[in-house]
Order: C-alpha cells, then structure tokens, then sequence
C-alpha cells in the first residue's frame, strides 16, 4: 500500500514554544487513521502542521510531493479537506452556502450539484435546514455540516480535529458511523484526531498515540485498543 | 470560536514585553527625566516653549493610552476634551481672575465629569461605532464654541487671549523656562499617577475589560463603571492638558481644536506604541515634528512626505517605539551575556 | 406640512450622494472588516482623473468606464503594495495608514490640479426632473444610478461564486483557506470593487459639490455614518441609509432652531448614533452572535 501522507521528523512553533518534536508517521491510503492524546499534546498542532497553520521544520509528503512553502489553499486544492476544531462554519451564511463553499475550488458545476444532493442524502437534516442560517444549528448539526463540507471538496485526504468535541454522545455514535462509510463508500482517506479513544478505535484501522509533541505509540488500532498502558489512561479501563 | 481555538489560532508574535508592562524600566527613565531637566537650560526661548508643547501633546496622548491602549476603548474625540480643558483655563484665567495654577484642577475634573458622562452611552458602542460617535464630539466642539449663547464666555470665533504668567517669587526665569518647569512637574506627576493607576486594581479591570469584555464581567468587574472611569480619567488628563496649552499658546480660539487634533493625537499613540505609555513623549514629537520637517522637504507636497513618513513608521515599526523599545531591551539582554 | 415633504424629497435627493458613497464604504467593510478613511480621497482622485482624460478630449462615457478600469487597478494596487504589508499588524496601525494615504492622496490631487473649484459635467442634465422643482434629473440619475449598483452588487453576493467566497473571506478568514479561497486576493478584489464603486461615487457627486480635493471630506463622514445607520453587512441598508441621513440631515437644518451649516453634521451624527445605541447592529445589520 501506498503512503499518501508520509511525515518525517516534523517540528512546529508557536512563536518561541515549540509543539511538535521530531514526529514521524505515515498514512495509507484508503485507511483510517486516529490520533490520540489529552489536551494539549499536539494533536490539533499537527492537523495545522500538515495545512502550513503554524510554522514547522521537517518534511511533510502528499502523494510523495513536498507540502512546505505552499499556503494553506493551495494544500487544500491538492485534494486536502481539514475539517477544524470548533468546526469552522460559515454562521451567518445557509446551510446550502456552506455546503457551496466546500466546492468553490472546483470547476464542474452540474457535479456539485448532485454531490450537495448526495450530502443531503447522507445528512438529512442539513436537508431540512438547507435554508437556515449555519450559525443557528445545534452542535451536532454543525459538525455534520461541516463534515458534508468537507466532502464537497471530494478530497482525497480528509483531517478531522476532535468530532466529538462537545457532542452527545449518541450523536457522536451515528457521526463515526457516517465516516467509516464515507471512508468505505467514497474511498475517502481519514485522519481523525480525538480525546475520545474508544469511538476513534473502532473506527480506525491504524492507531498513534502523541504525548507532549512526540509520538509515543503506534500500531494497529486494535493493538492499542489492547494495549495495558492505552487502557488505563484514554480508555479508563 | 471556543476559546481553546482561539489559543491555538493566535500564534503570539514575538512580544517580549508583555501587555502589562506599560512602563520603562528605572533607568532609562532616570535617564530621560534627568534630560528633560537639563535641556532647557541651554537652549533659546522658542525651543523651550516647543518643549513645553511636546510634554502638552505627550499628556494628552498618553491619556488617549490609557484609554484605548489600557481599556481597548477607540476615541477620535479627544480634542473635544482638549478645548474644554483649555477654554476652562482661559476663561477662569481671563473673567474670573484666577490664579493660572488654580483652573488646571478645576480643568482636569470638568473634563473629567465631561468624559464619564461622555462615557455612559458610549457603554454601548464598541470599534467602528465608538469611533464614529468619538468623532462626532470632535466635530461638533469647534461648532458649539462658536455658538452666538456662549459668546460673552468663549469670545466667540476670535476666542480668548490668556495671559502668561511671570516665574512666582521673582525667580530670575523666562516666562517660557518657567511655564516649562512647571508643565513638567504637572506631566511627571500626571504620569506617576497613571502608571500606579494601570498597576493597580482599576488598571487590571481597564485591561481585563480591554482583552476580553465578556470574560471580564463574568468575574465580576463592574464593566459599566470601569469603562467611564477610563473615559473620566483620560478626558480629565487631556483637560489638564488642554490648560497648560491655553497657558502656553496665550489664546483659544475655536479652530484650534479641530477634529485635526484628535486625529494627530491618535497618530502619536499609534506611532508611541499603543498602550506603552513611555511612548506617548515619542508619539509627541512625531506630531509636533515631523509635518515641520514634511514641510521642509516640499512645501507643495507638505500633506504628501507626512503621509510617506508616516508609512515609513509604521511598515519599519508597526508596534510603534515601544518596538524600538524593545528590541533595544533584547539587544542589550544580548549583549550583557556576551 | 408643505415645508416637511419639501424638506424630505431634497433629503433623499442629496441623500442619494449619502448612499452612493455609503455603497463603497459598505464594500470595503466586507472585504476588510474596517472602515477606510481614505475611500474619499480615492473617489476624489478617480474624479480627477475622469475629468483630465475629459479635458484630453475623451468623451464622458468612454472617460467614465476608463476612470472605473483604473481605479479597479489602483485599488487593488493600493492594497497590494500598501496594506498588504500591514496585514499582521494591529488595527490601529492599520488606520494610521489610511490616514497616512489620504494625506498622500489629498496632497497630491492639490498639486496636480491644485484647489480651485471646477466644474464637473453630469451626463443626465440638470433640467427639474419631471417638472418637479425638487429634484433635477442630474439627481434623479444619481438615485438611478445608486440602485442600479446597488442590484448589480446584491446579485454579485448573493448569486456569484467570487461574491460568495469574498464573503466567506471576510467573515471567517481561516475557514476560508481551508476551502481552498486566496484570501488575501480577495482582500485586494475587495479593495479594487470599493475604489471603483468610489469612483463611480465621485462622478456622480462632483457635478453638485464641485469638483476640488477636499469634496469628499463632508461626504465621506455622511456615507460612513450612513452605512453604519443602515448595518455594515448590508448593501441594501447603506442605501436606505444614506437617504435617511440626507432626510435628517436637512430636517435638522430646516427644524432645529440655531443650527446653522456648521452644526447639521454633528447633529445627523448624534442621531445616528441614538439610534445605534438602540439597534446597535444597525437598522438593517445581521447582529452578531458571539457565542463565548
């Protein structure tokens, strides 16, 4: 299998602190992979490293290209969708807008059209809010939203930061179900980044734990769903 | 955007000094304090009343620093307290007859009444809004002194001439060297005063206010109150202020207190360093200087070279001097290790 | 009663000067978030221009749609070499730099055509427009006119894919990026349409104030005051903005005893200003939900 994302000895900087020390991993494609750690381990850091959010050393690979000195956008037109922490939505613009935001990159419009179709398909709700302002949607709603987004954008690799942030927890259930289809279905490569690690394990094919910017473990996400030390600290058990 | 977002999003900038050091360190301020002390003594008359105008200026940015830079509220208006504090001054001075030393309290806490009250409905403008509202007090002050009801006080469009005092007890000094002294105690005292008062509880709520409103009142800082009292205390200083000026220039007239003025002011925070208040002096010198010198360079093109200066500053400086500042402090730093 | 309709249509004829400029100022607020100080001086000089290539023998209507092409360019120009370095400064820096750009610009249009009023021809005549002896048919194009951009900029917001993503710019830049948008291009669009529709502004304007440098200083204040009145989000409420100030602003001279000239300015602010401190969104501003 191929590596889509492949990172080597990743260093990030918020100003003088730095965030990331030496990471290293690689995605394959078509899997899904999940990142774990507690709050303030570095998980969002290197959802922003990979986008160039935050200033970084080390080399960051995308389908064996080089992403550093490119901005933002034009890692996102290379097929990347990220979807952020605290979703990102567009509030005071509809539903429908936001969903036509995702696909404002690309150029066939008779197929964005169909995708929203598609997006209203997997979401109803969004289908019944299409009209409504974006900002006045339940957490859930939003995150869906911002999923479907992400969608629009029919990327290649898709980054969620942390899904689950703020959501109930049956909401979160129908949420990963959602994914590891649309990771199925549409061969969509995903990334997620979560605190909540039982959801993300079973999910997940392959599995990272990352502590203080450095990434302490890795394997497949059923041997850290099994591991001794992964239980007693994210799974409580 | 929650606030751990927030966090995350604002990759600081490299600001070794923190938002609460307001001030200079010991030294260099023993040092500055001990020049404006000396300077006077060998230079010519008309340089010691430009002196004496730069510590007016640097009283009345550093008011608008304390306003804006220490509780984050945005004024365009603060030549409206300036006129105030002056025209209290000269016609104290000029129909009543009091002593010159007198009106300068009596301006501070007009002023000040005038800028709490100015405050209150201001409490529900923020940005854009409190600019605009701020400018509108400063259009319409040169406007209301002019107004035909108030004629027998302000003397109407030719304004007052004020008087200049003599040095008291016969102390063999120029009127000038004199008003210059005095102006500098006043502005030592005013800026001792402000430095404790951004230190103190008051300073931490205008601060707190100024970063996060919302998170500010929810620990329980009276939001309402502590706004106008920024308002208060900083038209109260540019009311001081606007007194000495009076004192200095030897009139008021409307026109000397245009909406001009309020923009030059913001100019000299800006260029001082928003919210440092050691800054206010450069900030000062900038706007009372630097269109001498545009002016110099090309007559025709006077408004032209300010603007171009101006830019200069601010791409070399963005944060103003306390940048300067700053970096010189981490130079030094540098240099002591070595 | 006479007195008060007279007063109000020649509110909303010179209102319409108001809302024109009101429309720039809205325009650049969506695409930078602030107001620019100098947008006056720009639509100032974009008018100077106009009237040169008129003097060069250029026609009106060939000069007009050449001053829009080039102050699309020198907005954007602006931008690109001025503010785009500004970007990670503080906002307050940021203004010190509009104010340093109007006296640059101000400066400059004194020089080369220097301050002595001048004439500004109107291509709509100023015959009394449909026999009224309120409103000319110059104003009559001017309120025209307004609408016209008004409905070509609704449509450009709401129902092109650039109007789209230059709004998601502005509303949530970061969000933005990561669909793909170049925000910072669509700051310097953003700068390009507000200069043009500035232009447009000034060409309309100078035929009743008089074309010289400082035409835009009083207008310029009734168009921000306008766009904020009406909502800053709102191209539609600029509009009904400005004519709304225009109404005020000569009920206030026509009413309020003592308030000569000088006063109505400061008067029509504070108004508008009562009235923010009660919609503090605007009349017809989206408030903003901050949700902490």
């Amino acid at each position: 299998m191929t590596a889509m994302l492949n990172i080597r000895d990743l260093n990030a900087y918020y100003g003088q602190v730095q965030a990331l020390h030496g990471l290293e991993f690689a995605l394959n494609e078509g899997s899904v992979t999940t990142l774990l750690g507690a709050n303030g381990a570095g998980k969002t850091t290197t959802l922003r490293a990979i986008c160039n959010m935050v200033r970084t050393t080390g080399a960051i690979e995308f389908d064996g290209a080089p992403l550093s000195g490119r901005s933002t956008e034009n890692i996102v037109r290379l097929g990347i969708a990220h979807v952020p922490q605290g979703r990102g939505t567009f509030t005071t613009m509809t539903v429908e807008e936001n969903l036509q935001l995702g696909a404002i990159t690309r150029s066939d419009r008779a197929a964005v059209v169909t995708d929203i179709e598609r997006m209203y398909e997997h979401f109803p709700v969004l289908k019944q809010r299409h009209a409504q302002q974006a900002g006045t949607l339940s957490g859930g709603e939003q995150q869906m939203l911002a999923v479907a987004r992400a969608l629009m954008l029919r990327p290649r690799l898709m980054l969620l930061d942390e899904p689950s942030f703020g959501l109930a927890p049956l909401i979160v259930r129908d949420l990963f179900k959602i994914l590891g289809k649309i990771n199925r279905d549409e061969k969509v490569t995903i990334l997620v980044v979560e605190q909540n690690a039982q959801l993300a394990l079973e999910l997940a094919d392959q599995a990272y734990v990352i502590e203080t910017g450095r990434i302490v473990m890795s394997g497949s996400a059923a041997e850290i769903a099994n591991n001794e030390d992964v239980r007693k600290s994210y799974l409580g058990y | 955007m929650s606030a751990v977002q927030e966090t995350v999003t604002e990759a600081p900038a490299i600001d070794a000094v923190p938002k609460r050091a307001m001030t200079l360190g010991t030294g260099t301020s023993l040092v500055m304090l001990a020049l404006l002390i000396l300077v006077p003594l060998f230079v010519k008359n008309f340089i010691i009343f430009q002196l004496t105008m730069l510590l007016i200026y640097g009283l009345a940015v550093l008011a608008l620093n304390i306003l804006t830079g220490g509780s984050g509220q945005f004024s365009l208006g603060q030549s409206a307290f300036y006129a105030v504090g002056a025209y209290t001054s000269a016609i104290l001075m000029e129909h009543a007859g009091v002593n010159y030393a007198l009106t300068l309290p009596v301006a501070g806490v007009v002023c000040f009444g005038f800028g709490f009250l100015f405050g209150q409905p201001a409490l529900r403008l923020s940005g854009v809004y409190l600019a605009l509202a701020t400018f509108a007090l400063a259009t319409a002050m040169p406007q209301l002194l002019k107004l035909g009801v108030f004629e027998t006080w302000t003397g109407g469009v030719q304004g007052l001439v004020v008087t200049k005092p003599d040095a008291p007890f016969g102390l063999p000094m120029s009127q000038d060297m004199w008003l210059y002294y005095f102006t500098l105690v006043i502005t030592v005292a005013i800026y001792i005063f402000s430095v404790n008062l951004l230190r103190s509880r008051s300073g931490r709520a205008f601060m707190a206010i100024r970063d996060n409103e919302i998170a500010a009142s929810a620990m329980g800082i009276d939001v309402a109150l502590y706004k106008t009292l920024a308002f208060g205390v900083s038209a109260g200083i540019t009311g001081v202020a606007g007194g000495l000026g009076a004192i200095a220039v030897q009139f008021v007239a409307p026109d000397g207190y245009t909406i001009t003025l309020a923009i030059s002011l913001f100019l000299g925070m800006v260029v001082g360093g928003v919210g440092w208040l050691p800054g206010s002096i450069v900030g000062s010198a900038f706007i009372i200087f630097v269109p001498n010198i545009a002016e110099g360079i090309s007559k025709g093109l006077s408004g032209a070279v300010f603007g171009v200066l101006l830019f200069l500053v601010i791409f070399l400086v963005p944060h103003g001097a306390r940048q300067v500042a700053t970096v010189a402090q981490q130079l030094l730093g540098k240099l002591k290790k070595s | 009663m006479e007195l008060f309709t007279n007063q109000v249509l020649a509110g909303v004829a010179t209102g319409a000067i108001y809302a024109c400029m009101a429309l720039a100022v809205v325009m650049i607020y969506q695409a930078i978030d602030h107001l620019n100080f100098a947008q006056g001086e720009m639509a100032m000089f974009s008018t100077f221009i106009s009237w040169q290539l008129m003097q060069w023998g250029v026609p009106y209507w060939a000069a007009f749609v050449l001053t829009l092409g080039i102050s699309f360019a020198g907005g954007i120009a602006i931008e690109r070499l001025l503010f785009k370095p500004l970007a990670k400064a503080p906002i307050l820096t940021n203004v010190a730099g509009f104010i340093a750009l109007f006296a640059i610009i101000n400066s400059v249009a004194g020089l080369i055509w220097d301050f002595t009023i001048k004439q500004y021809p109107t291509p709509f005549g100023s015959s009394p427009f449909l026999g009224s002896q309120l409103i000319s048919t110059h104003q009559a194009g001017m309120i025209g006119v307004t609408v016209l951009l008004l409905i070509a900029l609704y449509i450009f917001f709401q129902f092109t894919r650039i109007g789209l993503a230059m709004r998601a710019a502005a509303s949530l830049p970061e969000s933005a990026r990561l669909v793909g948008i170049n925000t910072s291009w669509m700051i310097a669009l953003g700068w390009g349409m507000a200069a043009a529709i500035g232009s447009i502004a000034g060409m309309l304007i100078a035929p009743v104030v008089f074309l010289e440098p400082n035409m835009m200083g009083g207008v310029l204040i009734y168009g921000f005051a306008a766009a904020v009145l009406g909502g800053l989000t709102s191209p539609f409420g600029a509009v009904i903005g400005g004519f709304l100030v225009g109404i005020v602003e000569n009920l206030a001279g026509t009413y309020i005893p003592g308030v000569g000239n000088e006063l109505k300015l400061p008067i029509a602010l504070a108004l508008i200003i009562t009235v923010l401190v009660v919609k503090p969104a605007g009349l017809f501003g989206r408030p903003i939900v901050r949700r902490v």
